[in-house]
């Protein structure tokens, strides 16, 4: 069983407590009428699926119900870092291979 | 004049008949005893940090604010489930919805009263029958006594507080209590075993 740091409860806990919840750090626009159709299918059906580091929105349902944001590798399945809602991309990634 | 008194205890009793679940279940293997609660009143409380001090006041027990704690005075437990959320069980009747009633600063308080039912496990094999189901760390070290978390018990969600090294009470859903209690009786006689 994977153990995920939560960041809002400070410490791991088993992946069961946890929920993904898609991508993270996708801005909604201010002004969603005014999108174009493209830009709107951009934001709402688009996501980068990379090979690799995937940034990502998880909430710790079965704990405090957080959502926070994890960084992972879809490779080898590993949490590199957890960080709370609302805080900017880490600019470093601690273990990073790449 | 019977009709009379048929009116007076109508008046005298509680306004809410209250339906206990799995009332008076026991359950003794070798090592662990589980055991229904008696009914409590319990409020789930939301608050800002702001107003934590004041409903802390008014509820007579301090609104614990580290993660996996809880706080107990005078039969009224609060316990930390999120950073802003907390489970108030009070075991002596009074209400703790009241209490909070006389606040004026920003809060959300909900009567959770008779969504709840309440089993104790208690035991040296309490722990071992427990994480049959729950994938959470219950040592000493990572659970203390008077750690309490939200987390979960086979396929349910429950709240576990840790009342003595060998006890615990399990808080869960009223209509997943009777999957949670026949889950920890097959967990104790395993743990038994």
């Amino acid at each position: 069983m994977l153990l995920i740091r939560c960041p809002y409860c400070e410490e791991e806990r088993p992946e069961l407590e946890f929920r993904n919840a898609g991508e993270a750090h996708i801005a909604r626009s201010a002004n969603m009428a005014g999108e174009s159709d493209d830009d709107f299918e951009k934001f709402f059906f688009i996501r980068s699926n990379p090979k690799g580091i995937i940034y990502e929105r998880w909430r710790h349902m079965h704990g405090c119900a957080r959502f926070f944001n994890a960084v992972r590798d879809t490779v080898s399945d590993r949490f590199l870092l957890t960080y709370k809602a609302g805080e900017p991309k880490p600019a470093k990634l601690p273990g990073a291979s790449k | 004049m019977a009709k009379a008194a048929a009116k007076k205890s109508a008046a005298a009793a509680p306004s809410v008949e209250r339906r206990p679940a799995l009332a008076g279940q026991e359950l003794s293997a070798t090592g662990v005893t589980l055991a229904v609660l008696p009914p409590a009143e319990r409020i789930s409380l939301r608050a800002p940090d702001a107003s934590v001090a004041a409903l802390s006041k008014a509820l007579g027990v301090t609104l614990p604010q580290k993660p996996k704690t809880s706080a107990a005075k005078a039969g009224r437990t609060a316990l930390w489930l999120g950073p802003d959320e907390w489970l108030v069980i009070d075991e002596v009747g009074k209400v703790p919805l009241a209490d909070c009633a006389e606040v004026t600063v920003l809060h959300s308080a909900v009567v959770i009263s008779h969504r709840n039912v309440a089993i104790s496990v208690t035991g040296p094999a309490a722990a071992a029958t427990i994480n049959s189901g729950c994938p959470q760390d219950l040592s000493l070290d990572a659970f203390p006594v008077g750690a309490a978390s939200r987390t979960i018990l086979g396929k349910v969600e429950i709240v576990l507080l840790r009342t003595a090294s060998d006890a615990f009470r399990v808080e869960c859903w009223r209509s997943f209590s009777d999957y949670v209690f026949t889950f920890l009786s097959e967990a104790a006689r395993d743990a038994a075993a």
